[in-house]
Order: structure tokens, then sequence, then C-alpha cells
């Protein structure tokens, strides 16, 4: 009981860190909420789909062209809506919200989403891990998870686009006086974010099907995981997801399936009463806490 | 020869700004005519309605108007974007129903139960979030519904996913219909006087600049504790009253249309006026109602039309028609 426990946590916890990476990064760096964010995972399992199943390309291919293509729309989303209302959170909050219903909406009323709508996965078939059997999928999102964090650890920390990136999350006044485009990084950010939400859908679509739901559920799951991690935090996203795919594993073994998302939102309110600016909110404690 | 336009205030708004409001009737009626005309025709739609499909959607236009009138006065108050109307709107109408079936309260004494324990629960439920500032309340109104729905559904009580039968109805066809326009006209015209008081003031300073109002001595979790309350009183009332409508509640009180469908009449209305909302309802409902048959493809239009104006035109109709009302323009030039 407890080691099938073990890893199918981490392997839950993967799924959360790949799913909140994107909006997490989004938030850190331009300070813009992403309420499109679930959209654009489930714009791009269908763009996927779609590359896969009607143009007959193959699956890397076709993963590669949804992310490059959700990227694009995130990056075309600032550039076109969000530049406009730049500074004014309330007119952000609903563009963006706005823009993903439509989106989500419009995918539902031309009947898109279903079970018939998935993704295949890498490789078929299960390897024993310490004597429980874990497909090699679940593996592969473990696997996949830390390498993508390691690589942007190295890029926010050793590439100049990347160090440009934190100088504006820390402080956008002096970052522009150094001569860092506020714009530009903003849109790289939101196009970036919007691309891990892509990347996230093409490796974990294969364990269920596109739905409205998903997108609303990434959301869910994304805002859970930034706001006990701590708004914009990375290794705050890292613990977090762990925390709450811990406890999400716990819950589905001792309760049931359907509380899997009580448990997240549970894990909003204890850390909002508790410490509202999440484990890793350090530097910001003051000006959350009002 | 380069022109610009200049507006200036028309000398009868200037004089019926100050006490000499009172001096003529002239100045009266200026000021009495936009609030008095407008009542008056609300209250007699209902007789100029056709048949009871088209008294039916005025009603509906109004408790959409109450949910708009709702998610504005958190907006132009403390600040706050609620992305989750339809939580205040699925818990009064639960509530309507849990009073009226199961504990066998009557319409009048439910619905008014329903509103106050209904704006309890929701400040209860929203409190955690209070205290910050930022995208906080955007995020946690965004999950709470979706959450209710699945406890709702995961454990079938309030009679899971077939929902609750078997609401009374109202009294009489006149009661449903006069009761909830006469609530809305009280409560728009009391949130608007109410943010005028000293109360409001403050109100609209926290959401101005919260450190400075905390930096005054002001409790401002309390403030905004009342502000919340007084917004979940108004759309568990809306919710509530639906239930007794439609003689039934289910998942669909908790439903993505209901939060989006609010913004997008505050917006086209005019934001932060509280009265722009209202005429906004009364522009959109009628629309939506008349694209029944579109299903899902009507919230698809109302978000665009909302990022749209959002992006293009944020200013709404209210502000235009105050505008025009207020000042004259002319061309100078410079």
């Amino acid at each position: 009981m407890v080691l099938p426990l073990l890893i199918y946590g981490l392997i839950n916890g993967s799924i959360l860190a790949l799913t909140a990476l994107g909006f997490s990064l989004t938030y850190g760096i331009s300070r813009v909420a992403n309420f499109a964010y679930g959209a654009l995972y489930v714009l791009a399992g269908f763009s996927a789909w779609f590359f896969l199943n009607r143009l007959k390309l193959s699956l890397f291919l076709s993963l590669l062209l949804s992310i490059l293509l959700i990227g694009l729309i995130g990056a075309a989303l600032y550039r076109i809506a969000l530049i406009r209302v730049r500074g004014m959170p309330t007119s952000e909050i609903i563009v963006t919200f706005a823009l993903g219903t439509a989106a989500l909406e419009a995918l539902r009323f031309f009947g898109f989403l279903g079970s018939h709508y998935t993704l295949p996965a890498f490789y078929s078939g299960a390897l024993p891990v310490f004597g429980v059997p874990v497909d090699y999928q679940r593996l592969f999102i473990v696997i996949l998870g830390a390498v993508l964090f390691l690589a942007l650890w190295i890029f926010t920390h050793h590439t100049k686009t990347g160090l440009a990136m934190r100088a504006i999350a820390q402080d956008e006044q002096a970052a522009m006086m150094a001569g860092i485009d506020s714009d530009f990084m903003a849109t790289l950010s939101v196009g970036l974010g919007a691309g891990l939400a892509a990347l996230a859908a093409g490796i974990l679509l294969p364990l269920s099907y596109i739905a409205t739901e998903s997108g609303s559920n990434i959301l869910v799951y994304a805002i859970a995981v930034c706001i006990v991690g701590g708004l914009e935090s990375t290794t705050g996203v890292l613990v977090a997801s762990l925390l709450i795919g811990y406890a999400q594993m716990l819950s589905v073994i001792y309760l049931g399936p359907h509380y899997q998302m009580i448990v997240a939102l549970l894990a909003i309110l204890v850390t909002l009463i508790l410490r509202p600016s999440g484990i890793f909110g350090k530097h910001k404690e003051l000006e959350e806490r009002v | 020869m380069a022109r610009r336009k200049e507006r200036i205030d028309r000398p009868v708004k200037v004089l019926s700004d100050d006490i000499y409001a009172l001096a003529s009737i002239r100045n009266m009626l200026y000021l009495a005519a936009p609030r008095v005309l407008p009542s008056l025709l609300l209250l007699l739609l209902p007789l100029l309605a056709p048949s009871a499909y088209f008294q039916r959607v005025i009603t509906l236009a109004a408790l959409y108007a109450l949910l708009a009138l709702s998610w504005d006065f958190l907006e132009r108050s403390i600040g706050a974007v609620s992305l989750g109307q339809s939580l205040f709107f699925g818990v009064g109408g639960y509530l309507a129903g849990v009073f009226n079936v199961t504990l066998g309260l009557s319409p009048f004494w439910a619905l008014l139960l329903s509103t106050g324990v209904g704006a309890v629960i929701c400040t209860v439920l929203l409190f955690p979030c209070l205290p910050l500032r930022g995208i906080y309340f955007a995020m946690t109104t965004l999950v709470y519904p979706l959450l209710l729905s699945r406890i709702i559904e995961a454990t079938g009580l309030l009679g899971g996913t077939d929902g609750l039968v078997g609401i009374a109805p109202f009294a009489n066809a006149w009661v449903e219909q006069y009761l909830v326009l006469g609530v809305l006209l009280g409560a728009s015209f009391s949130l608007s006087r109410l943010l005028s008081t000293d109360f409001g003031v403050t109100l609209s300073a926290i959401g101005d600049d919260d450190q400075t109002v905390r930096a005054c001595g002001i409790n401002i979790t309390l403030y905004k504790i009342s502000a919340v309350a007084i917004a979940s009183a108004v759309g568990a009332f809306a919710g509530a009253y639906f239930s007794f409508l439609y003689m039934f509640v289910g998942l669909s009180a908790f439903s993505l249309e209901l939060s989006i469908l609010p913004i997008a009449c505050a917006v086209v209305g005019g934001m932060r006026t509280l009265i722009g909302p209202v005429i906004g309802a009364f522009i959109l409902v009628p629309l939506a109602e008349g694209a029944r048959d579109l299903g899902t493809l009507r919230i698809v239009f109302y978000s665009l039309l909302l990022a749209g104006l959002i992006l293009f035109k944020p200013e709404g109709l209210l502000n235009y028609l105050r505008r025009k009302y207020q000042q004259v323009e002319r061309w100078v030039e410079v």
C-alpha cells in the first residue's frame, strides 16, 4: 500500500508541476494572471490531435507544431490584446478570462471535445518499478518534469534572455533603465507560458481525453499549485505540486476519486489563512498580507 | 487650421450640482428626469410586454441585472474582480430550495432567509482571500462554483445531479414580476447612495489604495467583509428568486454563463457606475434569450463582445449618455 502511494504520488505531483509551470512563469515574470491558461491547454491538445489525425504528421512533429502554434497564440494574446490594458488588473483578468471562455465554449459547441479526441502515448506498455507496474507514459512524465525544471533553471540563471526576465520580475523600472524591453519580455513570458501549457497537454493528454472540463480543471490546479507554492516561485511550484500530489493520492485511496478537486481547494484555503504568500513567497509577504 | 474638441459642463448641470438645484423647477427636473423616467419605464415594462414569454424575459433580465449590480459594486467599492458570480447565485438558489422543500417555509420567508444566510455563507467562504490584495479574489471566486458543483455531484447531497424539484411558486404573477423589479430599483439606488456616504468613501479608498487606508488606522478587512456581504446578499437574492421562478434548482445554478454574463452586462452598460450594469442587463439578456437556439455559442458571443469592449471601448453606455447629458461639445481652434 505504501509503495504504490509513494510512486503514484510522485507521478501525480509531476503532473501538477507540469500543469502549473506555465501559469507560474507568466505571472512570475510579467505579473499577468493568464486566466486563458486552461483554454490554451485544451487548444494545444486539439491542435496536436488535428496535426496527427487530419494532416497525418508524426506524433513528435505534431506535438512540436502544437507547442509552437500555442506559443505564438500566447505571444499574440499579449501583443494584440493585453498590451492595451497592461497595468489595469481588472481589465487584464476580464480579457484573459473572456477569451479563454470563448475558445473553450466554441470548441464545445462545434463538438471537438470528447472521448475519441485523445492523443496516443509515446510507448505503450508498463514497467515494474520496485514491483509496482507503471506505464511508460507516466514514467516519462516524471522524467520530463525533472528535465524541464533543470532546463528552466539553466535558462533563467545562465542565459541573457533568462537573466533579463528575472530582472524584469525583480524590478521593472531598474531593468528598463538597463535597456531591457519590458513589453518584449512580457510577450516572451506569455508565449513561453502558453508553450509550456502546450507541452503539458502533449504529455498529459494520453492519460485522459480532451474535454472542456479539463480546461477549467487545469486552470484550477495551476492556481492551487501557484497559491500554495507562492505566486512567483519556481521552487514553490515543485514543492507545492508534490504536496498536493501526495495529498490527492491519499484522498483517492481513502475517500474516493471525486475528492481530488476538493483537496486542491482545501490546500488553497489553508494556505491563504496560514501563510498567504505561499510556502516560498517570502519577499512579497508584507506587500500581500495587507 | 488645427482644431480640437472641447467639452464643458452645461450651465444647468453646474447649477444643479449645488444648493442652486432647489432654485428653479428646471434645475430640479434636470436632476430628477434621468432618475425618475427610467425607473417609471422599468415599472411599466411588465404592463407593456405583449405576452407571458416577454414578461418572463423581463424578470430574467432583472435577475441578471442584480447579479451584474453585485459584480459592479464589488469592483467599484473594494476593487475586487469576481470571476464567480454564480457562487452567490448558486448558494442563494440552493438555500431557497432547502428552506422551501426540506424545511417547508413559505416562499417569502425562504427568500428572505436565503438572502441573509446566503450572504453569511458566501462571506465566510471568501473570507480567507479578503485580507490579501491582487488577483487572489479573482482566483478564489473562480474556483468556488466549480468546487461546490463537484461536491454536490460527488456526494449526491441536495439532490445530486438531479437537483431539488418541487419548490413552491410565487403567490401570483404580479408578485412574481414586481417583487424583483422593486428590489432591483431599491438595490441600485441604495447602493449608489451608500457609496457617497462616509462608509462608501472608505470602501472606494480601499479600492484605490488599501495601504493608505490601513495607515489611517482603519480595519480594512472589516470593510472588505461588509462589501462582500452586501454584494453576496444581492447575488443570493437573485439566485433564490430564480429557484422560485422555475420551481427548481440544479447544478446549472453554478454554471459559467452566470459568471460571465453579469460581467458582460456591466461592461456594456458602463463599469463602476452601478446603474450601467442594470442598463446592460436589459440590453444583453433579451438578446441572449432571442438567441437561445444557439446553445453554448451564445457564451462565445458574450465573451468575445466582452473582450472587444474592454480592449477597444471600455467606456460603456451609461458614461456615454452621461457625458452627452451633462456636457456640451464644441470645436475650438488651437
